[in-house]
């Protein structure tokens, strides 16, 4: 296993984990944009760019684009985050040329007219789609309520009325804005030669004109909420809360992983044992998120609509228990058993590595080995738990609920 | 690129097949047992769920908790379902796991402690999960039109219904398992980073002494009422269609699995060019090939607004029709492609290669090596695939839809 990186003169970055054993080489342009880099007249901008990569560049028709990809046997998609854009596909390390040719290529789309009126319709079935399944959009709401004005609250896909009010030539702003050198990153993982990759995105992507990120922090408050909103289409009664944890430059977000595995894992944690395993809820888990200057604790929990109240207690009894008494040594070990599993058996895998890399680079600017976060993981005492506690307490923030249900009763 | 792949046959009918990988840090296996949801009595339906959530609070000389706990503590992540054939167990973890977490899955297997007073959790369970799928308007669809396309019992879901969960007894658990948790019929596949000698001798003591039940009665399976349409209050009407196919051992699977791959692989497949790229009528429309042991079929799903999915529906109808004109050259070259890569990544993965081989075994009898299927995927043809067209059209449709209106049927489609 082996780092490269390169930094072209315009300010480009490539960085590479090379396996020299590995079947695969995984390839991707991360670029630094997201919901959080848009405003309100663009709502849906990042995710809507990231469709029209796929329809075309000046050398290649959408038809192309697909095509070409299939050719080589790619498996590869896009996603779009608060905060990213990534384009990636996994090849047999004998098609890397044919596949960074493409990457580069489609990071540079027409955004031609017709193209953006035709996937604008994709984009509205999308969300269509997504409101079919409750609770969508209570993600966004519930940031909303606990973050206020941050702009990570900002909803990725937008809604109907943002995404319908978007112009072509709002769309080509944006894209100059955030896709630039200081902002799009070629990632790659696996059998990879570096060299190469090195002297293609020099060629495509050498040319390109050098420009800032202009992303800037912003302060955090936290609102102690609570709303609901009543969907009477819905069967189950679903809730989130939310609140602030360690963010991605934070050395206390490994001691927040452990803690999430031990209080909220799907199977063996806490709210397991007191409310999926008696059979009280459908799910109930904790996770962790972590943003650029913004960490989240994130609850999770969907169960019959009459039985909403007694699971709250329930769910609040087991944060307030956390939050007063930290974990066992027991508990601390199985949750790092669990973790370093999971990084061992995706470190086995180039298209795992790729966003693992790819990620650190664009928060960190930092490339850490698998080995290097098994230790990190390995290090994390008892106490370590205590001070992430301390600093975020699992007990704040803001509860949504989303279902059939007219009115709840708040703890 | 083929590995080794080892097979032992225990007296009692147990399967034990291996594809050590010493570049693996990780091990995973999948073991099969006969206890899927076919076999679910008249009025019990969920009790092969039920049996699978009751075997996992429990097992041996350690309860629930610490049946959990000891799994969490040896860092294996693991998922059970329920087929209609099979329950199916998956775990993987480092390779040092693999033996300790294999000894607490015998005991899941053989001595599960069924515990009566957990019967209410567990049923609990079910009905939360019964509940969920009553959010998932796709997924409630696609169960529904499995459910009308084969016979029963075959296309059953495993989840049963409300009612019959509701009156499922720690008896019936106890008499489930008794009958279908045996060794004839399973099947235990290990991939990833383990000895081949090692693991059999700890797979003879653990199982070698596992003894068939006697035969019982099979359960008769119940009627179907045909439905073509579920109203449902969505903003997408989602929509079913299924025409059969060959299955995983015939001769031909490999022809009808490509003719699909045109259909739905890739982003220049046919489905997803022309209902999607060309028209914007919905962000999901997808075909898969879905093969039981003795049958298979088709199964397409598109979701879009109301008003533009009895065009969907006409355009992927269409679409389907349009197989029976044959399929091109450079269509089969990037499915091969495809193929190819994805034969390979999926020795990337110890998890994904315990699956292939338990699921070879039971379809064939055999695990076919990667070498074979390449040289197989080698000699498909645009002319041996439209041969197979010509003979087994895309016909005999069955059309499912959800949402607030119903469609009108294409011709030809019932």
């Amino acid at each position: 296993m082996e780092f490269r990186s390169h930094t072209l003169p315009n300010g480009l970055q490539i960085v590479a984990e090379c396996n020299e054993l590995a079947l695969s080489t995984a390839l991707g342009a991360f670029v630094s944009a997201g919901a959080r880099d848009e405003t309100d007249d663009v709502a849906g901008v990042s995710h809507f760019l990231e469709h029209m990569a796929f329809k075309g560049t000046p050398r290649r028709s959408a038809e192309d684009v697909n095509r070409e990809f299939d050719e080589i046997g790619a498996h590869y998609n896009a996603y779009t985050s608060e905060e990213h854009t990534v384009y990636y596909g996994t090849v047999l390390p004998e098609y890397q040329r044919p596949c960074v040719d493409l990457l580069t290529d489609i990071v540079r789309p027409s955004l031609r007219t017709e193209d953006f009126e035709m996937e604008k319709q994709v984009i509205l079935e999308e969300i269509q789609m997504y409101l079919d399944q409750p609770p969508y959009g209570a993600d966004e709401q519930v940031k909303l309520l606990c973050f206020g004005q941050h702009p990570v609250a900002r909803s990725v896909l937008g809604t109907s009325e943002s995404v319908s009010g978007l112009t072509p030539e709002a769309m080509r702003s944006y894209f100059d804005s955030r896709y630039g050198p200081a902002t799009v990153t070629f990632v790659a993982s696996g059998a990879v030669d570096f060299d190469d990759l090195v002297k293609q995105v020099e060629g495509a992507c050498g040319g390109w004109s050098r420009t800032e990120d202009n992303r800037c922090s912003t302060d955090i408050t936290i609102g102690d909420n609570h709303d609901h909103v009543a969907q009477a289409a819905a069967t189950q009664q679903y809730l989130l809360k939310l609140t602030a944890g360690p963010d991605a430059g934070d050395s206390d977000r490994y001691a927040a992983k452990l803690l999430t595995m031990a209080v909220g894992d799907d199977s063996g944690s806490r709210m397991y044992w007191d409310l999926v395993d008696p059979g009280h809820v459908e799910s109930a888990s904790l996770g962790h998120y972590e943003y650029q200057d913004l960490g989240m604790y994130y609850t999770w929990m969907s169960c019959a609509p009459q039985d909403l109240e007694a699971n709250l207690v329930r769910l609040n009894d087991v944060l307030a228990q956390a939050q007063e008494d930290g974990l066992t040594q027991d508990e601390l070990d199985r949750a790092r058993s669990k973790i370093k599993s999971r990084v061992v058996i995706g470190n086995e895998r180039p298209r795992s590595r790729l966003f693992s890399v790819g990620v650190n680079w664009l928060h960190r600017r930092e490339y850490r080995t698998a080995q290097q976060d098994l230790d990190s993981i390995e290090a994390v005492t008892l106490a370590d738990v205590r001070r992430v506690l301390q600093r975020y307490p699992l007990t704040s923030g803001a509860t949504l609920t989303v279902g059939p249900r007219e009115k709840i009763a708040w703890p | 690129m083929s590995l080794d792949t080892h097979t032992l046959e225990l007296p009692n009918g147990m399967v034990l097949l291996g594809e050590p990988n010493p570049s693996f840090q990780s091990a995973a296996f999948t073991m099969l047992a006969p206890a899927g949801c076919r076999h679910d009595p008249a009025g019990k339906a969920g009790l092969a769920s039920l049996t699978c959530e009751m075997t996992l609070r429990g097992a041996g000389d350690r309860d629930g908790r610490a049946l959990i706990n000891d799994l969490d503590a040896l860092g294996v992540d693991r998922g059970e379902s329920v087929g209609v054939s099979q329950v199916s167990l998956r775990a993987s973890g480092m390779a040092e796991a693999l033996a300790p977490a294999l000894e607490i899955y015998a005991d899941i297997l053989r001595r599960p402690l069924l515990p009566a007073d957990q019967i209410e959790a567990g049923r609990m369970v079910c009905l939360q999960e019964l509940r969920g799928i009553e959010d998932e308007p796709s997924h409630k669809l696609m169960q529904e039109l499995r459910r009308q396309h084969y016979p029963s019992p075959w296309g059953l879901p495993s989840q049963g219904e409300i009612d019959t969960v509701k009156r499922l007894t720690p008896h019936d658990v106890e008499a489930f398992h008794g009958r279908h948790y045996q060794p004839g019929g399973a099947i235990l596949a290990i991939a990833g980073g383990f000895e081949w000698e090692r693991i059999v001798d700890l797979v003879q003591r653990l199982f070698a002494d596992w003894e068939a039940p006697d035969e019982g009665a099979q359960a008769p399976p119940p009627e179907i009422a045909p439905v073509t349409h579920i109203p449902y209050e969505s903003n997408q009407c989602h929509i079913g269609l299924a025409y059969d196919s060959v299955p995983y051992d015939h001769d031909d699977y490999f022809q009808a699995w490509a003719s699909v791959g045109v259909l739905s692989g890739g982003m220049s497949s046919r489905l997803f060019t022309e209902v999607r790229e060309k028209r914007g009528l919905c962000y999901t429309v997808s075909a898969s090939l879905q093969s039981q042991k003795e049958r298979s079929a088709v199964f397409c799903y598109a979701g879009t607004t109301c008003e533009r999915a009895q065009e969907t529906l006409d355009v992927t109808h269409a679409e389907l029709l349009k197989l029976r004109d044959g399929i091109k050259q450079n269509e089969l070259d990037c499915l091969k492609a495809r193929i190819k890569s994805s034969l390979i990544l999926q020795q990337e993965s110890s998890s994904s290669r315990s699956g292939s081989l338990a699921h070879d075994w039971y379809r064939l009898g055999r695990v076919r090596p990667v070498d074979e299927l390449s040289a197989i995927i080698d000699a498909i043809t645009a002319e041996s695939i439209n041969k197979f067209l010509e003979g087994q059209p895309p016909e005999n449709f069955t059309l499912v839809t959800l949402g607030p209106e119903p469609l009108e049927s294409p011709v030809g489609i019932s």
